[in-house]
This record gives structure tokens, C-alpha cells and sequence, in this order.
């Protein structure tokens, strides 16, 4: 496929000949083109060549951000695989690099000496990182320092990936769109960011002072460091960066440094082609070049159309799109009059929405305003004309389909200004779906429009999946998903279906938790494996489904299963949570938070017997004993003789109380006592996804019981309130009130009907801030305190059993169950190798070993 | 990434009993780690200990008959090629068998 073509002389074109369309640059804008050309029926009239200096297919630039911060594989980035180039009968030669064009002869030259006749010519060769001129960034031989990385390409993706798994520190230079998801890709691998910018604020070419400053707020809340207003002065470093000196003579250090400073339009091979280069390649209305001899066109961000360059992907939809009219002929009248672009921010937690004008620029322009900085909101529009010419969406971005709307097709506005920014409660505010126009733009990031929805839903697309598959609609950068969902389901009607697998269990059996549980039962299973025998496809064991079905099995036999150890996730086969370098941590049980002196003079002593790398309290009211061996695990529990507090399981885990009644001069109810009664009655239960419990003595709410999956709150006359579907981790949900009761007794009830009804209807890892919605409250309430469907009795006794076959875990110790249970899994590996903190020192040492990736093979050979 | 480059040698590790079905147990063989598996179909895999991602200890993983998942962060791994199947780089695999007598070896 990558045989150059030597022919010198090009054919005089014929017409019976297929003309020859040669496109220099295989990425978005390219191939898009190409796209555009087949769909208007462009084959019977082309032979198509596509040259990239990339040695793959085409795939979505957009998404390396997320292949950055580990969202996305490679693999799930490729528009056109390589099979599609052939499959259309495209010769594509991948990895060859186009070095100058001969338009006078229609020759391209390409890097490996092969000329290429050509009819019609597309130039599509993008944009590069640009570098600015910094001290030290170069070597003596003009070569970039070891360290330093642009971020344009899979390849530099793919290398920063691998230097991010190895060093602890970056900086990212330049605050812009690009700067910002680098930095954000880079710290969710947990290294230590610094953001330098030199202008005075961040994204200062989509946003005003005033946003700039909200978002500072906003990224610095994600961890990183900004400085803004601070131009690099020099790079530091021999062969490898060491760090970045700014101005006031600062060095920040650094292991990896990366350069998003701007892109510069790729024109080296107009310019030697005698194409007119200003900043980018020189385009006219129909995309054809200026200078040179005809036949020569160019589409993307390498060209300049108007004195306008892009560097974003709607503008190259619209051009391949006016392009592809006249190479084909099918509309000759065709032009491009420029675009309206909108930015968005590809940044976990931060949305972030930006089109047309940052703030107002003529004395009579509209500019609505709305700052909110601690919570992180700015939102502003600017009006002209009683058009909207500009809008800012931080931190809210409910409005971003009208307001997107509006803007790229002048639609009227309402009277009241306000209600862009806002629903202020009057009907009809959002634009229903069916009102949109059918050439609506939907997703930007792929340029597909309502009516290609449409169309795909009419084609047999009935899932929202499948509606993606088919037209690559949210696969950018997913932010009109849900503008997506609601035309699929408007365009299908009732037809609708939902994705299959996302209702299943565990992925590898297919069948949701009702129908499973079923066959389950019909059939006896009592094993994993038979689960996976009877009921997966081909009898399939699948890996990442084994601790699902195992929790399934416990809940449904609670007198007990046929154990495989196998079927049970790391933690569960030692009973202790596995830590980043292959130690583990102990929390020993401590009900309720209460404990007594001798019970932490044994976790004291422990801790010294087998010199725990750190002991903490943790955010769960007890004690976790950091940086323990395996080997340690059997003697340091039988030297505790505390039992396990579960703070690895898929279980109950604690159960957080305050003072009450006993000590503080507001308890209404003896919050301390119930807890420890509810955690002794529940304790290691296993449940869908993990289930933390809070009483408290009156709604001060000292243990935080609003934010529990239950929290139990006395709220005097001897009543207390029970919430459920709390939570405050990475989502936060203040729980729903399921009800009120008269005694602790009745709470106890009440959280056991819960608990199993979560058990039986929760799907695996869905936290019940997830499953109370899910169902409604009212729902809930409904079917555990006014049992509208008879299942009260049967959910309490089958709690009953459960309770009544709890055993603890960690008696097992002392017997290993299977060989070798307790043996390390890094031989040569001197555990631990968690950072050290004796206690009471500020901070601890500086963590000087985080991970083991690099092992080295040491001392320890294991006895066999 | 440690594919052998020389003369493999044979070693001799362990008996198969010491394997738990469906687990994974390690060992130092010829002064290199080396997770051993044994999968419920009796056949037994031996690949590098630690995973590619973050060192995370392979051998503590959850298998199947065709990967390993590293405990720490869900990353798969085939048991007989290497390949990633969730986009990290490949691990090492080692030729691997079981004698009549029950002992397992592996070349390396
Ligand atoms: C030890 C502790 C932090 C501390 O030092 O205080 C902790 C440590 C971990 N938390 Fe936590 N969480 C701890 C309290 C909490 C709390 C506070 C609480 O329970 O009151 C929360 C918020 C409450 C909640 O869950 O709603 C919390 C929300 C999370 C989350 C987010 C869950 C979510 O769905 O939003 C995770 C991630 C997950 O489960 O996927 C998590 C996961 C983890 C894991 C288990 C990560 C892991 O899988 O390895 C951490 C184990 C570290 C280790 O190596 O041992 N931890 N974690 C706390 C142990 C409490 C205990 O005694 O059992
Ligand atoms: C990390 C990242 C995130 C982004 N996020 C967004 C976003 O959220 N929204 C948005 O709208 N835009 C985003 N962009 C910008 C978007 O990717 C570009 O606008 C788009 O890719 C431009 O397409 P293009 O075809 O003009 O250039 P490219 O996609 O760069 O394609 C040009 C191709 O031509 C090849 N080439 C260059 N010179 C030659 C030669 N001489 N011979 C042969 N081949 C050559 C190059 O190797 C390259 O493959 C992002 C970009 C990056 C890097
Ligand atoms: S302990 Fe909890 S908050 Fe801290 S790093 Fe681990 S998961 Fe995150
Ligand atoms: S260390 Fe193995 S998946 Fe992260």
C-alpha cells in the first residue's frame, strides 16, 4: 500500500479517465473531504490518494485529551481505520510525507522520492505545536532537551503518557484550551502541575478578564498550579529538562515540560510549492489557492480564508463540505463564508462554554452578566442587533443548546435578557428538539446535524449507541449527548431501544439482575463457574464479572455458596485493601467510632510489631494501619483480635455517630448507642456498591448523616429520622427523608428492609445515591414503609438469615484457605514501599519511593 | 519489557497444588519475578509480575480462560500473547508446562 508510484509524466486528463485526486494530509479536514467527495457520489468520478506523514488512519484529534487522561483507549479514537481506506478503493500511504508540489506539472513529491501525478490536488496539512523561543529549550545541535513535548499528535500522546507514568512533576506551558487539558490529562495521573501563561489570564482568547479569573479558581480547585501574567524565561536542563525559570529568577521544577503555546498553520509545503502563504495557506470562497497553476485547493487549519485562521473542527466541516460541491460539480454555486466557532472545554468538572464575543466591543452592545466565583459560575451574552453575538458558560451550561442555537442562526431573542442565562420558570424555554431545524448542527466536534439523526433513527439506529455509532454524533467531546439522547428518542418514538449491555449485571452474562436471579435460582447455582457454565455465552468465564456474581451468590444463599476463592477480588481473598504498591492497609472494626484504651493500646502496639508505615484516623471514624505486608496479614489480625472493619468491601462498611445524649447538651437520642447497634447487626453484609451509615443525635448533624447512603437523625420526643441515598464523595446527595419513626428498634427494621432491598433490586457498583433516584423516593417509601407490594415481610426475613450467617472473615486467617494465600505478590520487592510518617511530624517525610514500576530485584528469594 | 533474548533455561518452580484453581501466585524465577496462573481449564500461564501500568502485582489479579486484570487498576492483559486488551503496553509471557510428575516449569 505504501509503494510509490514513479510514473514522472502526468497523463493528459480524458474523459473516460477517472480524473486523479490526490489529498496531501491524512487528518480531519483531509479525509473529511474525501468523505464529503464519496458521499456525492465522488467515485465513479475519482481516483483517490491520500498522503500522511502520520503512519496511521485518521483519528479524532479531539480525543487525544481523553486518551491523556485515560477516558478513552486509542483504539476507540479511529474515524477511518485502515480497512475503510481500502475498502473505498483510497490508496493511502501512511507515514509518507509530501515535500514540495510541481502545480505547473501536477507532480507531488513526496519524502521518499516517489513523484505522484495529480488532476485535482487538496492541501489539508493542518497545523504544528509552536514553540516560542526560550532559553536552554534547545540543545547545542538545534535538537529539543529530553523532557520537552508539544501535544498534537498520538505519538505525543502516547509519549507523554509514558513519561507521566515515571516523573512526578510537570509544567505546562500556555494557558489556552490545549495548556488546560494537557495540564488537567497530566494531574489526574497524579503529578504535581504547574500552568504557566504569560498573558494575564487563562483562555484570554475565548474569555474576558472577569471569566478568566473564575476559571483560575475553578482549575486551581483541581489541583494545579497557575501562573498567570508570567512569561517562561528559559528552559533548564543539559540533555533532560530539569525545571522552568521564570522571570523573578524562580526555577519551577520539572520531569516533563509541555509546550501548548499556540499552533502555526503547516505551509512548508505550499510555500516550496510557490502556493500565496500569509499566516496560512491562502484560500478563496470555493477553497481554491491563489497562486501556483490551478487545480489546487486546501481545507483545515493550515489555510487562511478571509485573513481568518481556525484551530478548531467545525470550520473544516462547513469547508470539506463547500469543497466537495465543486470537485464533484454537484453545486458550482457553493462558497464559504467563514464560521462561527464555539469552544468548549474538555476538562472533567470544569464545563466550560464559549462562543463569538468574549464582552462587549460597540457602545451600544447588550452585556448580560452573572458572576458567581466561589461556586465557580460566570456566565455572560452579548446582544447586537437584538442578535446574539457572544456567550460565556462557566460553570453552568444548561443553556448551551439554545444559546448555541441562537447564535449560529440569528434566531430571535426573548424580551427578557435575563432568560438566556436562566429558566426563570416560564414553559417552553428550552428549544424542544422537535423545533430545531433539520439542519441544525447538533455535534460540532463531528459536524452532524439534527438531520442526520434523523435519518440514522429512520436507517434502524434505535439506540442512543447505536445512533452514535452510526452518525459519530457525542463522540467528540461528549457534551451534546444529551441534546443526542433527546432526538433519538423524539425520532424514534416509542421505538426506542435501550442498549442491551448497559442493563446487565456484570458484563459477562447477559441478563439484567431480575431475569439473572431467576435462573439463578430456577437452576440451583450455587458457584461462580456454574454461573458462567450455564448462563454466559459459549459457557465463557469473564474476568471482570467474577466479584459481581460472587456478591450475587452471597446475597441470594445466605446460608452459603460453593466458595471459589477465585471469584473473589484481591481484598476479599486476604481481607484488607490493596494499596498502590502492593501492601495493604488493615482498618479494624471500631463501631460506631467508639473505642477504649486498651483497644488502641493493642492497635498501638501492632502498629510497632510490624512497623506499619503509617497509622491515620480515617474520614470513617476509626483507625487504618497503612503499608502492611501480606505475609503480616494472619499474625497482625491474630495479635489484634479486633474484627475486620471492612473498609475494602462491597459491604457495610461503618457507621459514623456522634456524642448524643450520653455527652452533648443538644442530643435528643442516644445517637451513639443506635449506631453501634446497627453496625453490630449489619456489619460485612455484602451490598451492590459500598453502603457507609451516620446516626446522629439531632439535626446539627455533627456525624454527617445527610450525606449517608442511611443516616438516622433523633429529632426529640423519642422520633427519629431515617434518609437514605446519600452521599459525599465523588458525587454529593443529600438523602431522602424514607421516614420517620418512634424508636430505635423501628430504625433498625426500617435500615434492614432497606438494605436488602437495595441487595435484591441495586445493580452492581450502583451506590444508592444512585439507586434511590432511580426508583424515586416515593417509590421507595412506598414499598418499604406502606408496603404496596407486599415484599416488607419477605425483605425482613430474608435480612434476618443474612444476619444469622454472618460470620467474620478474618477467624479464616489463622488457616490459610487455599496455598499460599498470604504470600507476597512482588517477590523481589522490599515491602513497603508507601511513603513513611511517624506520627506527629508535620507532613510526614517527603514521599521519597510513590510507586514500584521499576522494581528492582533486591534481596528477599521465597521460599518455595 | 523482559522477552528472554538468550538461551531460555528451564526452571523448575513449584507443584502444580501449590496453584490455587482460577488464582495467581509468584515467584522469583532465574532472578526475575514471574506471576504463574493457573486457569480452571487446568492450563497454567506464566507472565511478568508486575503490571505495566503501575507496577501493580499481577499476581493478585482476577483471571479468566483468556486475561489477568490487574488488581489496581482494572487494566487486562492476555494470558497467552501479553497484549493489553485495555491499551497499556504488552507484558512478557513464559513458556510454561506442567510435568507428569505435577511440577510446574518455566523457560526463561
Ligand atoms: C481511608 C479513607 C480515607 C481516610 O484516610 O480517611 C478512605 C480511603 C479510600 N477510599 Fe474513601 N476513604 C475513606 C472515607 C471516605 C468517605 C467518608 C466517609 O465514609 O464518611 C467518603 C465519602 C462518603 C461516601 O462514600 O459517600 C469516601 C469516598 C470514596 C469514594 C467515592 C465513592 C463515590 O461513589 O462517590 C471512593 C472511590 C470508589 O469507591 O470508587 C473511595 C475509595 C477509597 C479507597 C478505598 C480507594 C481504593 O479503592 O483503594 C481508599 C483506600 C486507601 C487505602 O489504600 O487504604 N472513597 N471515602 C477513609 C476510610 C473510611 C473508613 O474508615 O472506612
Ligand atoms: C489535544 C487536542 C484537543 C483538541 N480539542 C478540540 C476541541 O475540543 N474542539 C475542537 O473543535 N478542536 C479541537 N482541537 C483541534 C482539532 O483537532 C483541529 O482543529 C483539527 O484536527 C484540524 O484538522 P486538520 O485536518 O486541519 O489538521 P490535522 O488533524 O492536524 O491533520 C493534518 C494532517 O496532515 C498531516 N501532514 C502535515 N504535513 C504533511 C505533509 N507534508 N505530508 C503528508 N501529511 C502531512 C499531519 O501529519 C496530520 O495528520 C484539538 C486539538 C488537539 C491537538
Ligand atoms: S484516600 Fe480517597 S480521596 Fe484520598 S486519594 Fe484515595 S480515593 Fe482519593
Ligand atoms: S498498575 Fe496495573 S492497572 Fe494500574
Amino acid at each position: 500500500m505504501t509503494a510509490t508510484t514513479t510514473r514522472t509524466s502526468a497523463l493528459p486528463q480524458q474523459r473516460d479517465h477517472k480524473r486523479r485526486l490526490v489529498v496531501v494530509g491524512n487528518g480531519m479536514a483531509g479525509v473529511r473531504a474525501v468523505e464529503e467527495v464519496l458521499e456525492r457520489g465522488g467515485a465513479q468520478q475519482f481516483d483517490v490518494t491520500v498522503f500522511g506523514a502520520e503512519p496511521y488512519g485518521n483519528y479524532n484529534r479531539i480525543m487525544l485529551s481523553h486518551v491523556l487522561t485515560g477516558q478513552e483507549q486509542e483504539d476507540s479514537i479511529f474515524l477511518n481505520s485502515l480497512p475503510w481506506y481500502t475498502e473505498n478503493g483510497i490508496d493511502l500511504r501512511a507515514g509518507v510525507a509530501v515535500t514540495r508540489v510541481d502545480t505547473f506539472a501536477k507532480v507531488v513529491h513526496d519524502a521518499e522520492g516517489g513523484t505522484t501525478p495529480y488532476d485535482v490536488l487538496v492541501i489539508a496539512t493542518g497545523s504544528s505545536p509552536f514553540f516560542p523561543t526560550m532559553e536552554g529549550l534547545r540543545r547545542e545541535d538545534g535538537s529539543m532537551l529530553d523532557g520537552v513535548f508539544g501535544f498534537r499528535t498520538l505519538d505525543d500522546t502516547r509519549a507523554l503518557l509514558a513519561a507521566a507514568r515515571e516523573h512526578r512533576r510537570a509544567v505546562v506551558i500556555g494557558g489556552g484550551l490545549l495548556g488546560l487539558e494537557a495540564a488537567h490529562g497530566l494531574a489526574t495521573h497524579g503529578l504535581q502541575v504547574d500552568l504557566v501563561h504569560s498573558p494575564k489570564h487563562l483562555m484570554n482568547q475565548q474569555l474576558g478578564p472577569e471569566a478568566g479569573r473564575v476559571l483560575r479558581r475553578v482549575v486551581e480547585g483541581l489541583g494545579i498550579t497557575v501562573h498567570t501574567g508570567v512569561r517562561t524565561k528559559g528552559v533548564h536542563g543539559t540533555d533532560r529538562v530539569t525545571g522552568v525559570e521564570l522571570p523573578d529568577g524562580r526555577v519551577l521544577d520539572a520531569d516533563l515540560v509541555v509546550v501548548a503555546a499556540g499552533i502555526r498553520p503547516n505551509t512548508t509545503v505550499a510555500l516550496a510549492s510557490g502556493l500565496d502563504v500569509e499566516r496560512g495557506i491562502v484560500v478563496d470562497d470555493r477553497m481554491r489557492c491563489e497562486g501556483g497553476a490551478g487545480d489546487v485547493y486546501a481545507v483545515g487549519e493550515c489555510v487562511q480564508h478571509r485573513g481568518q485562521t481556525y484551530g478548531l473542527v467545525a470550520p473544516l466541516w462547513e469547508q470539506a463540505s463547500v469543497l466537495a460541491d465543486h470537485l464533484t460539480g454537484a453545486d458550482p454555486t457553493a462558497e464559504y463564508h467563514g464560521s462561527r466557532t464555539a469552544t468548549k472545554l474538555k476538562v472533567a468538572g470544569v464545563d466550560l462554554v464559549q462562543m463569538g464575543l468574549p464582552g462587549p466591543e460597540n457602545d451600544d452592545d447588550e452585556f448580560v452578566v452573572f458572576s458567581e466565583p466561589h461556586r465557580g459560575v460566570y456566565l455572560n451574552v452579548v446582544v447586537r442587533d437584538d442578535r446574539l453575538v457572544g456567550a460565556t458558560l462557566l460553570g453552568d451550561v444548561r443553556k448551551t443548546t439554545f444559546l448555541q442555537q441562537a447564535f449560529d442562526q440569528g434566531l430571535p431573542l426573548p424580551e427578557e435578557r435575563m432568560s438566556l442565562l436562566f429558566d426563570l420558570g416560564t414553559p417552553g424555554e428550552e428549544v424542544g428538539v422537535a423545533e430545531l431545524a433539520d439542519d441544525a448542527q447538533v455535534c460540532n466536534c463531528n459536524g452532524v446535524t439534527k438531520g442526520a439523526i434523523v435519518q440514522a433513527v429512520e436507517g434502524g439506529a434505535t439506540s442512543l449507541n447505536a445512533v452514535m455509532g452510526a452518525t459519530k454524533a457525542a463522540k467528540g467531546c461528549g457534551s451534546c449527548k444529551s441534546v443526542v439522547e433527546q432526538i433519538t428518542q423524539w425520532a424514534a418514538g416509542g421505538n426506542l431501544t435501550v442498549d442491551e449491555s448497559a442493563n446487565w449485571y456484570v458484563p459477562g452474562v447477559p441478563m439484567a439482575k431480575p431475569e439473572l436471579m431467576t435462573a439463578i435460582r430456577e437452576r440451583g447455582l450455587k458457584s461462580v463457574s456454574a454461573v458462567f457454565r450455564e448462563l454466559a455465552p459459549g459457557g465463557a468465564e469473564d474476568a471482570k464479572s467474577k466479584m459481581g456474581l460472587t456478591s450475587l451468590l452471597r446475597m441470594m444463599w445466605p446460608e452459603g455458596i460453593e466458595e471459589e476463592r477465585d471469584g473473589r477480588f484481591i481484598n476479599d481473598r486476604v481481607h484488607a485493601n490493596i494499596q498502590r504498591d502492593g501492601t495493604f492497609s488493615v482498618v479494624p472494626q471500631m463501631k460506631g467510632g467508639v473505642t477504649t484504651p486498651e483497644q488502641l493500646r493493642t492497635i498501638a502496639d501492632v502498629a510497632d510489631k510490624y512497623d506499619v508505615g503509617m497509622v491515620k484516623v480515617t474520614g470513617g471514624q476509626r483507625i487504618d494501619l497503612l503499608g502492611v505486608k501480606k505475609e503480616d496479614l494472619p499474625r497482625m489480625w491474630k495479635d489484634l483480635g479486633m474484627p475486620s472493619g471492612y473498609a475494602y468491601g462491597k459491604s457495610v462498611r461503618t457507621v459514623k455517630t456522634c456524642v448524643g445524649t450520653d455527652f452533648c447538651r443538644f442530643g435528643l437520642g442516644d445517637s451513639t448507642k443506635l449506631g453501634i447497634d446497627l453496625e453490630t447487626r449489619f456489619q460485612g453484609i455484602e451490598t451492590p456498591a459500598k453502603l457507609k451509615l451516620g446516626v446522629v443525635g439531632c439535626p446539627r448533624n455533627c456525624a454527617e448523616a445527610y450525606v449517608k447512603d442511611i443516616g438516622v437523625v433523633a429529632v426529640g420526643n423519642g422520633k427519629w429520622e431515617v434518609h437514605v441515598g446519600g452521599a459525599a464523595g465523588a458525587s454529593v446527595r443529600k438523602a431522602d427523608l424514607l421516614a420517620t419513626v418512634d424508636s430505635p428498634e423501628e430504625v433498625i427494621t426500617l435500615a434492614g428492609r432497606f438494605i436488602q432491598f437495595y441487595r435484591e433490586w441495586g445493580n452492581w457498583l450502583e451506590r444508592t445515591y444512585e439507586f434511590v433516584p432511580r426508583l424515586g423516593i416515593e417509590r421507595v417509601r412506598a414499598v418499604l414503609v406502606d408496603d404496596s407490594d407486599g415484599l416488607a415481610a419477605g425483605l425482613d426475613e430474608r435480612m434476618q438469615v443474612t444476619v444469622d450467617n454472618y460470620r467474620d472473615p478474618w477467624l479464616e486467617g489463622q488457616e490459610p484457605v487455599t496455598p499460599g494465600q498470604f504470600r507476597t505478590s512482588l517477590p523481589l520487592v522490599d515491602l513497603p514501599l508507601v511513603p513513611r510518617r511517624p506520627a506527629g511530624a508535620p507532613g510526614g517525610l517527603v514521599p521519597e519511593v510513590h510507586s514500584n514500576s521499576n522494581a528492582t530485584p533486591s534481596t528477599a528469594e521465597v521460599s518455595r | 519489557m523482559s522477552v528472554p533474548t538468550q538461551r531460555a533455561t528451564r526452571h523448575d518452580v513449584c507443584p502444580l497444588d501449590d496453584l490455587p484453581v482460577g488464582e495467581g501466585r509468584a515467584y522469583v524465577v532465574g532472578g526475575e519475578q514471574v506471576a504463574l496462573f493457573r486457569r480452571r481449564s487446568g492450563k497454567v500461564s506464566a507472565v511478568q509480575a508486575t503490571c505495566p501500568h503501575a507496577g501493580g502485582p499481577l499476581a493478585d489479579g482476577q483471571i479468566d480462560e483468556r486475561v489477568v486484570v490487574c488488581p489496581l487498576h482494572q487494566n487486562a492483559f492476555d494470558l497467552d500473547t501479553g497484549e493489553s486488551t485495555t491499551g497499556q503496553p504488552p507484558i512478557a509471557v513464559h513458556p510454561c508446562s506442567v510435568d507428569p510428575d505435577g511440577r510446574v516449569t518455566v523457560e526463561l
